[in-house]
């Protein structure tokens, strides 16, 4: 019971059932579906996708940009969903009428206050164009009240924190993709937030941008403690920054866990395209007699592989090999195609069984998938 | 074109009466344009308070109003510029139909300049907990301004070419003067006078619209 309970306050997100559907000329268009997740608190998650999963919607259901068509939302222990005037309960009389009207403009005010604590960054960085890097840190300040001497103190410190204290009378048109995104993430912590919100944050930037945005968002993540939820269609920025992540497909999220698990031992179709993009590579070496194996750092000292020929006398043939850091951990994978003769592929069963490498039968069907 | 010094004392009276004119009305065609053109922008799908039937209804009056041809609403609202102003004639009964020509015009403006605002930042505003008046005030507004400008410098010249069109009931100014001495009076030099002045006085305000947009937008630096 203690424990549950302790459980229950380390989640900052939860969120329970929740789907999104939206109505067009062409009919209704599911976005989201029965979406169960709870992100702890201080963790940076990702959700992955390819586009059109789905992804973008959820993010905006977590701060109700989105309005969720069904399901409940809670951040840092309100429930966000209790606050939209459509469920507030309807009533007939007129005082009870207008009684049910203050009651939606006071939830309307909770939920602008709770947005305060949920900071968002986009893929467009979308920072007010005619404002300079130091107005736009100050925006989130100066629309909650504050003064705007203070807010600028504010501003300034956060600069330094992005690492571009000298852009401070910039304009977004003077800056850099990636120095965009700085002002962008000094402005989403301006008020100081619990949460933030990446959308494909860095997928409009080149690759060394994207790491040292990435790592200012684990740096932020460290320093202050804020729970991080990333969008992404890129597993390289899962690998890079999250500890756990859902892989979301056809507006559903099909696998649920840590980086490491779900990197080295995909169970969902969707999710070894993911991870494995260059898979379809292999297709026509595969012969249904190939097996994946994944090293997950402990064996990676070992030549495993030659031993095994040497062992088994018959040759393999490598079709794929990839190795990632993960969590400070070397992970690596290799898909290879053991020799027709059954018992030399019996042998390197037993050996690998023997070695504790995991390996998983690969098929043809399932690495095109 | 030799004029007596009491014609150009009548062309110095007409720049300043068309000067009064077009300012009074432009200024008093944004008092109601620019929140009716807001209220297209907030209320439109997409926008930050969808309302389908105010939008619905907003949008089928102007344009109602800007279908009407200006001089056909300078005459058919005569009754309603005597009850405000207590004449038909003269400049300042010529505003009233300025204002209520332009406005309509003035309000679509408003809305197409509102409307180049990025959704994405509008977006960004809602994620920090703007308040739809935030909204307004803070981004729309700001972000909007250049493209403001060069509307307002548009509706200038299109309200000059409106009050110009006025002296033929009677209103002030360089349209005044063109009808009565240049189309009645056959005096074509004095109609070239003010056809000219009426060109320089567009000129200014065009290229002052372009300038001060220009000096004020930020994003191209």
């Amino acid at each position: 019971m203690e424990a549950q309970k302790k459980k229950r306050e380390q989640i900052m997100i939860e969120l329970c059932g929740v789907g999104k559907t939206f109505s067009t000329k062409e009919g209704e268009v599911v976005a989201c579906q029965d979406v169960e997740l709870a992100i702890e608190e201080g963790e940076i998650f990702g959700i992955i996708g390819f586009s059109g999963a789905g992804k973008s919607t959820l993010i905006r259901c977590i701060n109700l940009l989105e309005i969720p068509s069904a399901g409940r939302v809670a951040v840092d222990g309100e429930e966000l969903t209790s606050l939209l005037p459509d469920r507030i309960p309807k009533k007939l009389t007129l005082s009870g009428r207008l009684r049910r009207h203050k009651e939606i403009r006071a939830a309307r005010k909770k939920l602008l206050g709770a947005r305060r604590n949920i900071g968002m960054i986009f893929q467009q960085f979308n920072l007010l164009m005619q404002k300079t890097s130091l107005e736009n840190i100050c925006f989130p300040l100066i629309i909650s009240g504050v003064a705007k001497k203070e807010a600028e103190a504010r501003a300034i410190e956060l600069l330094d924190l992005v690492g571009i204290p000298d852009k401070a009378n910039a304009y977004p048109s003077q800056l850099s993709g990636g120095q965009k995104q700085r002002v962008a993430i000094a402005r989403a912590l301006a008020t100081q937030p619990k949460v933030l919100l990446c959308d494909e944050a860095t997928s409009a930037l080149d690759n060394a941008t994207t790491s040292q945005i990435l790592d200012l968002l684990q740096e932020v993540n460290q320093k202050l403690g804020v729970t991080i939820v990333v969008i992404t269609h890129e597993m390289k920025v899962i690998e890079h920054i999250c500890s756990r992540v859902a892989i979301m497909d056809e507006s559903k999220i099909v696998e649920i866990g840590r980086v490491s698990e779900v990197f080295s031992r995909p169970k969902s179709a969707i999710g070894r395209r993911l991870i494995f993009p260059d898979g379809q590579r292999t297709e026509h070496f595969t012969g249904g007699r190939s097996l994946r194996l994944v090293f997950d750092g402990e064996s990676s000292f070992e030549p495993v592989i030659s031993n095994m020929v040497l062992e088994c006398g018959a040759p393999v043939n490598i079709l794929y090999a990839d190795t990632k850091v993960i969590d400070g951990r070397d992970y690596g994978h290799m898909v290879i195609q053991l020799p027709e003769n059954e018992t030399a592929s019996s042998r390197m069963r037993a050996y690998l069984e023997e070695k504790k490498v995991r390996f998983t039968e690969e098929f043809v069907d399932d690495i095109q998938q | 074109m030799i004029f007596s010094s009491s014609m150009w004392a009548l062309f110095g009276e007409g720049i300043l009466e068309t000067l009064y004119m077009v300012l009074l009305s432009t200024f008093s065609a944004y008092i109601i344009g620019l929140p009716l053109g807001i209220v297209l922008v907030c209320t439109d799908r997409g926008g930050i308070r969808p309302n389908r039937p105010l939008n619905s209804v907003l949008g089928f009056l102007v344009n109602f109003l800007r279908s009407v041809p200006f001089i056909v609403l300078l005459i058919a609202i005569q009754p309603f510029t005597r009850f405000v102003v207590g004449t038909s004639l003269g400049s300042t009964a010529t505003v009233v139909p300025l204002v209520v020509g332009s406005a309509p015009f003035v309000a679509r403006m408003v809305e197409s300049s509102l409307k180049e605002v990025d959704q994405g930042v509008i977006e960004a505003a809602q994620s920090m907990g703007a308040t739809d008046w935030q909204i307004i005030w803070r981004v729309l507004l700001p972000e909007a301004k250049p493209s403001l400008v060069v509307g307002s410098a548009i509706a200038i010249t299109t309200i000059l070419g409106y009050s110009a069109m006025s002296g033929f009931v009677g209103g002030g100014g360089l349209g005044d003067i063109a009808i009565r001495y240049g189309y009645y009076r056959y005096e074509y030099d004095v109609m070239l006078v003010t056809v000219i002045l009426l060109v320089i006085i567009v000129q200014i305000f065009q290229e002052l619209g372009m300038g001060i947009s220009r000096k004020i937008d930020r994003r191209s630096h």
